[in-house]
């Protein structure tokens, strides 16, 4: 078992699928002679060459709707969109036809592509290059959308997104590239759709996904250590489809729930997540389910003003605290 | 006689005519007399384009029928008056060759080999229909006959159509993708996208344009600033020309040469076809924004009428001839009626078989009614 960035589980995965299937190819703008902006791309060209590690001119719609077109015909393309906020030009391409080909033409076209891309605040990059969108996504059926926490969930998770036969978004962070984990030397493919309990404990869940899955635990651990108390941490690891069924087991356990999300609150994933427990759990709350979200606004540049809008674990403590007192929580 | 895009042609059409503003451009009455020569064809070969045109024709007659009786849904958009572009397009490609059209489509597929039965099914929203009824009017589909859609938005299946020639370009297959869209989506985004993709990439991609004037109530003039729209084949260094589609041995001729070139070389290609469309954007369109000028000319432009005077005149045809065959596909029409009648409505406990190809855990397979887990 190695420990490894997450760059590098998604750098290894592409390049062991390339090998494993010809119809595999990577296509996007500065994957190939740049290497990626991310860099998870580097070496690839050298190794399979422009035919297999396609640049593209910048122009979103144009290539990713050529990668559906693509997969249509049977190819498995694997697109690098630099940040989830240049897939808005390509929204027509993934959401009113990748995301529809199966449906519409009663099942004779599908389109198994992967479309990576990084989102999340906290570089200084600005209001339009920080977002979290995911939900844009995640709302659509006909695409599945994964978002995994950790280097050996990078691996199992882009290895099931590239032998889908659907399309899926692949949602990476910024702030998660450089994180290590450990990766065993043989990763299976996960279950889309399946989330986990990444640190099981009895007295609250905290729901979360991508960097607030990690920041979840890292609380977790910390009121563990400092206050005895037993938090379960649930990562939803995929937002399409969506595992209510372990989110709701888990609230019946515990009987209360913080949701950690670094997207906007109104309408967010954890409104569903909210709305979720509300429909399975309903009976068994002894608090009001709490939400930790960014603020809603544009994020803006300055550090200090970033910094307060988005999530933290801070923030995040503040609301368990909260949720148990209301809870009446004796440690 | 087509123009090409390299020649150096003097500036554009000029007037800029308003709401249903006569048409500006002389090149369509030059074309109109510089028809392709009758004679490359074999006769059964010209007998066949008249009997598809007539069936087209027939078949959107009854189209627009079944949607005042309630029979077909949803918008309906009709190929009446483009007939000839629709015939003459599609005698160049193989079954094995790919089409992606735009929402105007019915008669491209007819005319790429789906039985007229199952392309009314579509219409009437039943299993037996192109796309199980789940499509429609606008979202045909059938891998047989290298129709891979039919798309409702403007101009979405231009990027689709570049990526199924990547895909033939990497197999290094010979195939050949024709993209069939309307005048109104030369200025979207993905057209101008797609164009450099495929030009930079050497592409095998004919992009056919059905230059009608009207981009739904909006004429050509006040949508696009350089009307004649073959010429923006020269921004992508594409070869680029127009034909008079009007006339199917012109359309086909032309269309022909462009798909062996992009089959032969990879490289893609422009089209744009002069056409008319005698009815509405859709069949509740009254077209009330058309002068009479205009909608006269679209009427007497006729090409199924034209094309059966033209066979006749050339002897390839006489009057027994064309009526025998303009019986035949009223009963092929009739025949397409009852079968789309007859077949099975989708069951609604069907409703969730066609979202995923790759089946997903905790799908969220309900009803509105249902409870919630």
């Amino acid at each position: 078992m190695a420990v490894i960035t997450y760059r590098q589980a998604l750098h290894d995965t592409l390049r062991e699928e390339m090998l494993a299937d010809e119809n595999v190819f990577l296509i996007g703008e500065e994957i190939g002679v740049f290497e990626g902006s991310y860099k998870i791309t580097a070496g690839l060209l050298d190794e399979f060459g422009e035919k297999r590690v396609r640049d593209t001119p910048i122009a979103e719609e144009g290539f990713v709707g050529a990668a559906v077109g693509a997969a249509m015909l049977g190819l498995r393309p694997v697109v690098e969109l630099m940040t989830i906020n240049f897939s808005l030009l390509a929204l027509d391409q993934i959401v009113n036809h990748a995301a529809k080909i199966y449906g519409m033409f009663g099942g004779q076209s599908n389109a198994p592509m992967v479309l990576r891309t990084p989102g999340g605040g906290g570089q200084q990059l600005g209001a339009t290059h920080s977002q979290n969108i995911e939900l844009y996504y995640a709302f659509v059926p006909g695409l599945k959308v994964v978002a995994p926490s950790t280097p050996a969930d990078a691996k199992a998770l882009l290895k099931a997104s590239m032998a889908d036969n659907d399309p899926v978004l692949f949602l990476e962070n910024l702030a998660l590239y450089n994180t290590k984990g450990e990766v065993p030397d043989e990763v299976a493919p996960a279950e889309i759709g399946k989330a986990g309990i990444v640190r099981p404990g009895s007295d609250i869940t905290i729901i979360g996904y991508s960097r607030m899955a990690n920041v979840a635990t890292q609380v977790a651990d910390k009121l563990q250590q400092d206050e005895g108390i037993s938090a379960e941490v649930v990562d939803l690891r995929s937002l399409r489809p969506l595992d209510r069924e372990t989110v709701v087991e888990s609230v019946r356990k515990t009987g209360c729930a913080v949701i950690a999300e670094d997207d906007w609150l109104t309408y967010g994933i954890g409104a569903e997540i909210a709305a979720s427990i509300s429909d399975g759990a309903f009976d068994y709350l002894d608090a009001p389910v709490r939400r930790v979200a960014a603020a809603e606004v544009p994020l803006p540049y300055a550090k200090p003003l970033e910094r307060a809008a988005l999530p933290s674990a801070e923030s995040l403590t503040t609301a368990v605290h909260q949720t148990l007192e209301a809870v009446g929580h004796r440690r | 006689m087509a123009e090409t895009a390299t020649r150096s042609k003097p500036t554009s059409s000029g007037s800029k005519s308003r709401r249903g503003g006569a048409r500006s451009s002389g090149n369509r009455a030059q074309q109109t007399q510089e028809k392709a020569a009758l004679g490359s064809e074999s006769p059964e070969q010209l007998r066949d384009y008249f009997k598809q045109m007539s069936l087209i024709r027939r078949f959107e007659e009854r189209a627009a029928q079944g949607y005042t009786q309630a029979k077909v849904g949803g918008y309906c958009h009709l190929n009446l008056g483009e007939e000839a572009t629709v015939v003459g397009l599609m005698s160049s490609l193989y079954n094995s060759d790919y089409l992606f059209t735009n929402y105007r489509e019915h008669g491209y597929a007819i005319a790429k080999g789906i039985d007229p039965n199952r392309v009314m099914a579509e219409l009437y929203g039943r299993t037996t229909g192109t796309s199980k009824g789940l499509g429609g009017s606008m979202h045909m589909f059938d891998t047989d006959v290298g129709l891979l859609g039919g798309y409702g938005i403007v101009g979405g299946q231009i990027p689709l159509a570049t990526g199924a020639a990547l895909a033939i370009d990497y197999r290094g297959d010979n195939q050949v993708v024709m993209c069939q869209m309307g005048d109104g989506t030369t200025n979207i985004g993905a057209f101008h996208e797609s164009m450099n993709i495929a030009a930079l990439w050497n592409l095998p991609v004919v992009f056919v344009v059905i230059n009608n004037y009207l981009g739904m109530g909006t004429t050509v003039d006040m949508a696009s600033a350089e009307s004649e729209l073959y010429k923006r084949a020269v921004a992508y260094r594409m070869h680029g020309e127009r034909v008079d589609g009007n006339d199917v041995l012109a359309v086909s001729e032309a269309s022909g040469r462009l798909v062996e070139h992009a089959r032969k070389t990879g490289e893609p290609a422009m089209l744009e076809a002069v056409s008319h469309r005698m009815k509405g954007h859709s069949v509740v369109d009254p077209a009330k924004y058309r002068s009479s000028e205009d909608a006269q000319a679209a009427r007497a432009a006729d090409p199924v009428a034209a094309f059966r005077d033209q066979l006749i005149s050339a002897g390839v045809l006489d009057e027994d001839g064309a009526s025998e065959i303009e019986q035949t596909v009223q009963a092929d029409v009739d025949a397409a009626v009852a079968f789309a009648d007859d077949s099975p409505h989708p069951d609604p406990s069907n409703l969730f078989d066609y979202t995923y190809a790759t089946p997903v855990a905790n799908d969220s397979r309900r009803l509105p009614a249902d409870p919630v887990f």
